[in-house]
């Protein structure tokens, strides 16, 4: 590396991992396959295939939809209005693929 | 089948940018990795301050190329919404993972009456039926209990706490004897430390401390006038005089370094004179805590308190920074912690060891999360003549874990604090579960003072930074 140089031992760790270097155990997973976490357009309702063609990562589970129809690309029908008034909907959901059943209804 | 594709935009990851000297840092999060940044790296960077671009934009030569690819191979930079590449990612565990330290609450009886004490104020939270004295009995099967739970862990720590630990000196020195021997038999090691306020520190205490190598913590406030305001018997009469002497003597015989241990209050808030006056004494290291209360205690700090306390802070930590460069150490140890964990590169998935490496024991025998929890019903884990409660362990460590806590989940130190005390969050919400947001900005301001110091020292002597490699300490429980 030429522009950014490791300081303190975490760094020099994962250098020395990616440099295939050293005793790093796979602490640093390989990146893998590229998930998407948002939608590709505003308008888009879900996916079919996903930027690489690929159907794993698409609209199932039922949370990922959730939560990238929130933020990434806000699709009004199916999350609360997080702009103005329920910026605490998602409050007790830490974790969507664990905590989803926290999710309380909003009413208007 | 429509899917249509914009331009792939890169985005910056979460990061603190600091600068030691002309050098420029960025600290990643959740890594905690730290790189330093050449004038190329940084620059690819400013272009994405304000948000994701696409890279032909924040590109213009191929050694800003090459600063992108490498800013990117470390999870620096990343396609925008792409999940977090954990490269080096919270330290986890599976399951509750072995015991290697009890905190013995040898009493719950002091022979002061500190007006801030959650032992004895109105911050109290365990319940005034239990024993007040631990038996030898039951400290000795505290130390069954280490040993059966220990699993792997081949270091084991005892630490004697109260109350006042020396009320209870008859029973210290068997257990001391009685663990050495236990721990002897397996093949194991273990160490000792305690924690005392200083007024029955005889010289035959003192000596018996040195010879068996106990690591010492003395609670103590600072000069006298400091002293006496909080830490008073319970006729109100001051304790400085008593135990000033007392700390002198003790602490010429002692091998091991000594800290000492200041609450700090409204009414003791001048961090150089408590620091001047106890390295004064003979300490090896001071370390401030900002009293655990309920905001309306009189005592308490509050906002423009912890704001004092911070600057006080600044100005003690640019002392540590010109010894630092010296080659000297200066023994603040909130900051040597603090560079500690900066310096490995922690990122914790839980505050603190309570209920993973840790438990409390109260005189009665019952296990709880650490001292501060043990003897508290509601949050008991079991009892050492009969065995810790798994499950309430794993319970715990479900609900603690950081991923779990949604306030902490933007935050850039949250790989370093992970949501604080669960005492503090106890007496202040009255959920241990709960993250400490009083003093959320107070942390993050703490912690960027400690990554400038480190910066600084990075520049004038990085040599000094070995120091802390391969000796954070194992989880040594606050007071």
């Amino acid at each position: 590396m030429k522009h950014i140089a490791p300081r303190n031992l975490k760094a020099r760790f994962a250098t020395d991992w990616l440099d295939g270097r050293g005793e790093a155990e796979a602490t640093a997973d390989d990146p893998g396959p590229h998930y998407p976490s948002g939608c590709t357009t505003i308008f888009s309702p879900g996916w079919e295939v996903d930027s690489t063609g690929g159907t794993a990562a698409l609209c199932q589970p039922m949370e990922r939809d959730l939560y990238d129809c929130y933020k990434t690309c806000y699709w009004p029908a199916q999350v609360p209005d997080y702009l103005n008034n329920s910026p605490d909907w998602h409050k007790n959901c830490a974790s969507a693929t664990q905590d989803w059943r926290e999710i309380d209804l909003v009413f208007p | 089948m429509n899917v249509s594709q914009g331009p792939t935009l890169v985005e910056a990851t979460q990061m603190h940018r600091f600068r030691g000297g002309d050098r420029r840092f960025a600290f990643l999060v959740p890594s905690s990795m730290i790189f330093e940044l050449d004038r190329t790296s940084e620059r690819v960077l400013d272009r994405l301050a304000d948000g994701p671009r696409a890279p032909g934009e924040i590109v213009g030569n191929d050694a800003e190329q090459d600063a992108l690819r490498e800013l990117a191979s470390v999870g620096a930079v990343a396609r925008q919404g792409a999940p977090l590449i954990p490269i080096g990612g919270l330290q986890e565990v599976d399951g509750p993972p072995p015991v290697r330290t009890v905190v013995l609450n040898i009493t719950n009886s002091c022979n002061l009456a500190c007006r801030y004490c959650y032992e004895y104020g109105d911050d109290r939270i365990a319940e005034a039926e239990v024993p007040m004295a631990m038996t030898e009995e039951v400290a000795r099967q505290s130390v069954d209990r280490l040993l059966a739970d220990s699993g792997e862990a081949k270091d084991l720590q005892v630490t004697f706490f109260g109350g006042e630990t020396l009320l209870n000196w008859r029973v210290i020195r068997p257990t001391v004897e009685y663990a050495r021997e236990q721990v002897e038999r397996v093949g194991k090691r273990v160490d000792f430390s305690l924690t005392t306020n200083a007024t029955l520190l005889t010289r035959e205490i003192s000596k018996w401390l040195a010879d068996n190598e106990i690591g010492v913590t003395i609670s103590v406030d600072g000069p006298r006038e400091f002293q006496d305001s909080m830490r008073v018997y319970g006729n109100g009469m001051g304790s400085y005089d008593v135990i000033a002497p007392r700390i002198r003597q003790f602490l010429e015989v002692q091998k091991r370094p000594v800290g000492a241990r200041v609450t700090v209050t409204s009414k003791n808030l001048d961090v150089p004179r408590i620091f001047e006056h106890l390295i004064g004494l003979g300490f090896y290291e001071v370390g401030f805590a900002p009293v655990t209360s309920s905001p309306d205690q009189d005592y308490a700090l509050g906002e423009d308190g912890f704001d004092d306390l911070l600057d006080q802070f600044r100005d003690l930590a640019d002392d540590y920074v010109e010894a630092a460069a010296d080659g000297r150490y200066l023994g603040f140890s909130n900051l040597s912690d603090l560079l500690g964990e900066i310096h490995e590169g922690v990122s914790k998935a839980y505050p603190c060891g309570a209920g993973l490496g840790l438990v409390g024991v109260a005189p009665g025998g019952e296990v709880g999360l650490c001292h501060r929890f043990a003897g508290s019903g509601d949050h008991d884990l079991g009892h050492v003549a009969t065995g810790i409660d798994d499950a309430k362990r794993a319970e715990h460590l479900e609900k603690a874990h950081i991923d779990a806590r949604t306030d902490c989940s933007q935050c850039w130190v949250r790989s370093l604090c992970s949501g604080g005390c669960y005492h503090e969050a106890q007496v202040r919400y009255g959920d241990r579960f709960k993250p400490n947001l009083h003093y959320c900005d107070w942390i993050r301001d703490w912690t960027a003072l400690g990554l400038s110091a480190y910066g600084r020292i990075l520049d004038r002597n990085p040599q000094f930074l070995t120091r802390f490699e391969g000796m954070l300490r194992a989880a040594q429980p606050t007071p």
